[in-house]
């Protein structure tokens, strides 16, 4: 893409811990993109907005608190309804290997649990990010 | 006579670096080493050579209480073991406390929920999805009850990390207490009053700064008048975890710790002396041995001469600097997370090495799902070996005298005092908080942490070097997938059987009251005695307080 | 993908979020159909009080924002806000973080935030951000605000596609000095002097001798405001309505 990738990084749910969140947009900042950060204990309706209104590409979804089953699903089939389909969604925390099929299923593009690095998840957007022509 | 000697090293010192050293490094050069302080390839008398025993180093016990706060630390008694555990409903987790205390654990180190530590009710249709995942779900006094039903409070200290709430908490521990027949002035308790962290990466703040602040004052207030043994943990956790560097740990502790008691004093109700002898300063320990070694060396020596100089108190416990830390969960690894173990055990040596008091260890599994009973296990069996087997404990601060660790210890020192000078500059605690300008130097640290580790210069085992294509099953904890359910028939079933009058009533006293300043301990007691909910009672604080929103970093 | 920029014209001009928030990006991204949607919406312009407000990082503006929104909504006036922070002149990217401090409009559909990144445009103020006033003025918000860093010559250019200018200051802060010594203070039409209760008098004496030294004849309005206290946001507020009538007036006498 010759313009830079726009990146909202959410964190549903109630969980406070946002040192990864944190890390990973000044990373992809680093890697080019521009990035934008919801704060913590957002709803799924807000995240869905801000995605809207921010037009972005990629929302990087991060939690902690082991909600995921219950706040990914929500927010795919919020987008879809809005007609944001298109958007890559990537999910980040604590997120067992048990759960990653059927949230892949549903829409999450990939899974970066601890240890990953901002180069792989950088990687993985410029690869998966749909192409626009502006 | 000393100083003919120190010459005499340096001659010889020098001899080395230009001879021996720098032939051997022709062939061996020294690998790109990566740590947070520098280090050198040796460290002799010459970097002590303005050393002054006496004065900065002195003896165990006494001030400035560097080598430890005791004559004899673990020679009289080892560290008392503390597991951090809470998931599920009060039965579940007092189950796995019991567990933990027959093994022996000595402390009972709760962790809530966060929708209790929020101050929601389990049966709340916002924390549907949280509820009892996190920590146990602690919704009324009656689950207070069954959690302590089988607890001997007269040998077991009640320690927690729910800070926002931790005075209806405690109002809680103490009528349970109180029912169970046991004298408050009794209970032993490591309360965690300080709510800063909340509002630079732990999350769970819920009113504006200034009311949490009361309320954790009300507690202290309380705590002295009525709980001998209640201490109140400063919590520096959060930001070691959140990815300061150990200069940063030690001074945030230092500093927050600080700050409370200049707030206690303004109250004119809380004195200087008898509150900084209770404080303990809960910091994060991580792997790197020695630097966190000097760092609780430094942060003693710092810290009784800080409230020396500041308030020259009479207590003389109030320069003590007690240490009681968590070992480190963010360094631990999700990749072949058996060998966590083995980072938990350096970090629980190196508290120890650092002379520190209360060792709270992390699991294994940390990074993949709630510890599992052999995990916590295995942890507090980590710290028994260390205590028993290593020769940690034979003497005073063994690490005491090294070239090294001294050299760190003053440096760590001098850096801390900087550190804390320049909170003081930009405004103090509260103000470099609600400014943001904390965060932002600690998530400066954390990135550089997370570009060293990508970069390979810091070696993360099974990480980014000495990986395996893994085919280990752990065993994870799994949640009860009737909790929700459980939760809500537990709370229907409460409502429907208290006297629901006087819980309005006591809510309403609860509500006068938040509106002045009194100490709003025997309130929430009441309101608690009469089962209102850890939500009903958020409720009114929040309609009178306020709710707190963060004014986020720009990185 | 290809976007059909006539109905996402349409869309914008009757008030469709997901079409504004499109042609924003296009407006921001392709230099080839700025002009195009610049015409097409002109004549739907000319209903909005843009303003644009300026001032150190460390300031408050943010915050502030975050009230004045507050109280406009409170009178039923719908808000567009464009934040724009800096790209990295390295690497190209930005953290864009101002929209995080008015997370209390989130969920309010008369407010709309969109955060904007500099692009490497000298003074922060990109022919895009241009464009996305105008889109918002077309899309019927009745006010626009533009928010953006200023030190030295950046905050200058707002001045440019803005009716009001406002200036944030706040006491203690170095930067402050070099803004008001670096132009921006001649072309304000407000100063506000955030976190007053840190001691304003020295900032409101060092604002009057440099602009003794310069061409503007008077000193503009200064009020002095807490923003994270709600204090002095009315007392803002409504010097901004004062400068929006003079604002009109004065170009009612220029069309005469």
């Amino acid at each position: 893409m010759s313009r830079p990738i726009r990146v909202l990084i959410a964190k549903p749910g109630l969980d406070g811990h946002d040192r990864g969140a944190l890390t990973l947009a000044m990373g992809l900042r680093d890697q080019g993109m521009e990035v934008i950060y919801t704060g913590v204990r957002q709803s799924v309706e807000n995240i869905v907005r801000t995605c809207s209104q921010e037009y972005v590409d990629v929302l990087g979804l991060s939690l902690l608190s082991g909600g995921h089953n219950y706040y990914f699903p929500k927010i795919i089939d919020l987008l879809k309804e809005k007609g944001m389909g298109h958007i890559l969604v990537l999910a980040g925390g604590i997120i067992p290997n048990e759960d990653r099929k059927n949230l892949k299923e549903k829409g999450i593009k990939e899974i970066f649990g601890p240890g990953s690095t901002i180069s792989e998840i950088a990687a993985f957007i410029r690869e998966n990010v749909r192409g626009e022509d502006s | 006579m000393l100083n003919d000697k120190v010459s005499d090293i340096a001659a010889k010192q020098k001899e080395w670096e230009d001879g021996s050293l720098k032939e051997y490094v022709k062939e061996n050069p020294e690998r790109d080493i990566f740590t947070e302080i520098p280090a050198k390839t040796l460290y002799t008398p010459i970097d002590r050579a303005d050393s002054d025993y006496a004065n900065d180093i002195g003896f165990p016990g006494q001030y400035p209480f560097t080598r430890g706060i005791t004559p004899t630390m673990y020679r009289s008694r080892i560290w008392p073991m503390s597991d951090y555990a809470g998931f599920g409903t009060a039965k579940e987790t007092a189950e796995r406390h019991k567990h933990l205390l027959a093994h022996g654990n000595t402390h009972m180190a709760l962790a809530c929920d966060i929708p209790t530590q929020l101050g929601y009710d389990a049966d709340d249709p916002l924390v549907a999805a949280e509820v009892g995942l996190m920590g146990v779900s602690l919704s009324s006094l009656k689950d207070v009850e069954v959690l302590l039903a089988d607890i001997p409070l007269d040998k077991v200290t009640i320690r927690g990390s729910t800070s926002t709430l931790v005075l209806p908490l405690w109002a809680m521990y103490t009528v349970a207490a109180e029912k169970k027949g046991f004298p408050i002035n009794k209970m032993m308790g490591d309360a965690k009053p300080d709510v800063m962290d909340e509002f630079l990466g732990r999350g769970t703040y819920i009113f504006p700064p200034e009311h949490s602040l009361r309320l954790s004052l009300d507690l202290v207030e309380y705590g002295l008048k009525n709980i001998p043994n209640l201490t109140y943990q400063i919590n520096s956790y959060t930001i070691h975890e959140q990815g300061s560097t150990v200069v940063q740990d030690g001074a945030y502790s230092l500093a927050t710790a600080l700050f409370y008691i200049e707030e206690g004093r303004k109250r004119g109700t809380i004195d200087v002396g008898e509150f900084a002898a209770r404080i303990s300063q809960h910091t994060a320990v991580h792997t790197h041995i020695f630097e966190e070694a000097a760092k609780s060396r430094a942060m003693r020596r710092l810290w009784a001469r800080l409230i020396k100089e500041r308030y020259n108190p009479t207590n003389p416990k109030a320069m003590r600097c007690v240490i009681d830390p968590n070992t480190g969960g963010s360094v631990l690894t999700a990749q072949q997370a058996e060998i966590n173990i083995i980072r938990i055990a350096m970090e629980i040596l190196a508290a120890a090495l650092g002379g520190c008091t209360v060792i709270a260890p992390c699991s294994y599994d940390e990074a993949l799902t709630i510890p599992t009973k052999k995990a916590v296990t295995m942890s507090l069996r980590a710290q028994q070996i260390i205590a028993y087997e290593s020769g940690v404990c034979d003497t005073v601060d063994p690490l005491g005298g090294s070239y090294y660790v001294e050299t760190l210890t003053d440096r760590i020192e001098k850096e801390m005092l900087d550190f804390i000078n320049k909170i003081d500059a930009n405004g103090g605690m509260m103000e470099v908080i609600k400014s943001g300008w904390l965060k932002k130097e600690i998530s400066r640290s954390a990135y550089l942490k997370q570009k060293a580790l990508e970069d390979g210069r810091q070696v993360k085992v099974g990480l980014n070097r000495f990986c395996v294509e893994e085919d280990i099953t752990y065993e994870m904890h799994k949640p009860n997938p009737q909790l929700l359910e459980i939760r809500k028939k537990d709370l229907k079933q409460l409502r429907a059987e208290r006297d629901n009058a006087a819980v309005r009533s006591s809510l309403e006293t609860l509500r006068k009251a938040a509106q002045g300043t009194e100490n709003l301990m025997p309130f929430l007691q009441d309101a608690v005695r009469n089962y209102a909910t850890v939500g009903e009672i958020t409720k009114v604080l929040k309609d009178v307080f306020g709710e707190y929103k963060p004014k986020p970093i720009a990185v | 993908m290809k976007h059909d920029i006539d109905k996402l014209i349409a869309g914008t001009l009757s008030g469709v979020e997901n079409s504004l928030s499109c042609l924003l990006a296009i407006a921001e991204n392709d230099d080839s159909s700025v002009s195009r949607i610049l015409d097409a919406i002109s004549p739907s312009l000319g209903k909005a009080y843009r303003i644009g407000i300026t001032g150190s990082p460390g300031s408050g503006k943010s915050t502030l924002i975050d009230k004045l929104v507050g109280i406009m909504r409170g009178k039923g006036l719908t808000v567009g806000v464009i934040c724009v922070d800096p790209s990295s002149p390295v690497t190209g990217g930005a953290v864009l973080g101002d929209r995080i401090r008015m997370e209390q409009h989130y969920s309010d559909d008369g407010v709309f935030i969109r955060s904007m990144a500099s692009r490497g445009s000298y003074g922060g103020i990109s022919k895009a951000v241009g464009a996305a006033v105008a889109l918002f003025d077309a899309f019927g918000k009745d006010v626009v605000i533009v928010e953006t860093v200023g030190i030295g010559q950046e905050g200058i250019d707002i001045t440019k596609i803005v009716d009001t200018t406002l200036l944030v200051l706040a006491p203690g802060w170095g930067d402050s000095m070099q803004l008001m010594k670096a132009g921006i203070l001649e072309v304000s039409d407000i100063i506000a002097i955030n976190k007053a209760d840190l001691g304003a008098d020295g900032l409101v004496d060092s604002i009057k001798d440099i602009l003794a030294l310069g061409t503007r004849k008077s000193v503009p309005p200064v009020i002095q405001t807490q923003a994270l206290n709600n204090i002095g946001i009315e007392d803002l507020y409504r010097e901004l309505e004062n400068q929006r009538n003079k604002h009109h007036h004065n170009e009612k006498n220029n069309t005469h």
